[in-house]
């Protein structure tokens, strides 16, 4: 099965049918996305400041870690789930949408950028996460990147909306 | 409103925005960035109330810490939604959707000054244990309800077509 049969596929479930008719549905599952979204990124970027010594400066980075991180990945849950009933009503259409795609590749990045800092940079957190020591540059950059990456997330996100259809969204 | 809109629509700014096809992007770009910061900052508040997060830290620190991130996103989101009407004042003022935006907005701005202030003059009751405020608890949750609703709200302006018939 190659990507286009199942993208059309997909554009035929009765789910797919569902919200390309519906006058509501779409819409709905929008605004549902811009809440997932504006909760993970505006709760990474606590976090995010936090290691770039910008905010929070009186907690330890493991603190606000704990306090935010479920945050972040509750609205991601939520966007993800909430996109993929969107690209699932277009398939086709956004797979071959370069702003898509690049939104795609962005996640990417950041899921690697996030990955990076836990696996590795993070390992030797006790030492520098002390209440008086500064945060590493490697931890420096993972804050910056990960505020880059999210920031181009949700500015090609935006731009799907204006290049997919010939409507004044 | 019409009369104002439609003169508002010929103005050289709105006009303007009209013509550069990427301005209406870019403004919503930002406009979803600081509703990210003010939505997130509530939602921390609300989490602190709700005793869900943050608990090793007093509410008066926890105010302190995201309440003026309300404020300055409020001031972008002012600033980036006044040029999307300008840009589209037909389409916005016009629209069912836009005015429940902006009566829910209210709602919640008054209920955020309203909290900075009793926090600054009442802080021994917001610092008492939580379980002694369990009407403060819902109105934490009505309050994170009517952030929700401003953002659907707020999306459904570009689909107003699809409910009203001009």
């Amino acid at each position: 099965m190659d990507i286009a049969a199942i993208t059309s596929w997909l554009q035929s479930t009765p789910a797919a049918e569902f919200i390309i008719f519906s006058s509501w549905a779409f819409p709905l599952i929008e605004a549902i996305h811009v809440i997932g979204i504006a909760l993970v990124f505006g709760i990474i970027a606590i976090v995010d400041l936090r290691l770039l010594g910008l905010a929070s400066n009186s907690l330890r980075v493991t603190e606000v870690a704990r306090d935010c991180l479920h945050w972040t990945w509750l609205g991601f849950a939520i966007a993800v789930v909430t996109g993929f009933l969107m690209f699932m009503s277009n398939a086709t259409v956004y797979l071959s949408n370069g702003f898509f795609l690049w939104k795609m590749f962005l996640l990417l990045l950041a899921g690697i950028n996030m990955m990076v800092f836990e696996f590795i940079t993070a390992r030797s957190i006790s030492t520098w996460d002390d209440g008086t020591s500064a945060v590493p540059l490697a931890g420096r950059l993972a804050g910056f990147f990960s505020l880059a990456f999210w920031l181009g997330v949700i500015a090609t996100g935006r731009w799907i909306g204006f290049t997919l259809f010939e409507l004044p969204f | 409103m019409q009369a104002f809109a439609e003169s508002l629509s010929v103005t050289p700014l709105s006009l303007y925005i009209q013509h550069q096809t990427w301005v209406i992007p870019w403004l919503q770009v930002i406009h979803i960035v600081a509703l990210a910061l003010v939505f997130s900052s509530v939602f921390m508040i609300d989490a602190r109330v709700l005793g869900m997060t943050g608990t090793s830290q007093t509410m008066t620190a926890t105010a302190r810490r995201f309440v003026p991130w309300v404020w300055f996103g409020t001031a972008i989101l002012a600033l980036t939604g006044g040029l999307l009407i300008i840009g589209e004042p037909v389409r916005s003022l016009l629209n069912p959707f836009f005015w429940t935006k902006m009566g829910l907005l209210a709602v919640a701005l008054v209920a955020t000054a309203v909290f900075q202030q009793s926090l600054k003059r009442n802080s021994a009751f917001w610092e008492s244990d939580a379980s002694r405020r369990g009407f403060i608890k819902l109105v934490a949750i009505v309050a994170l309800l009517v952030w929700c609703l401003i953002i659907i709200a707020g999306r459904f302006i570009a689909y107003v077509q699809n409910f009203v018939v001009y």
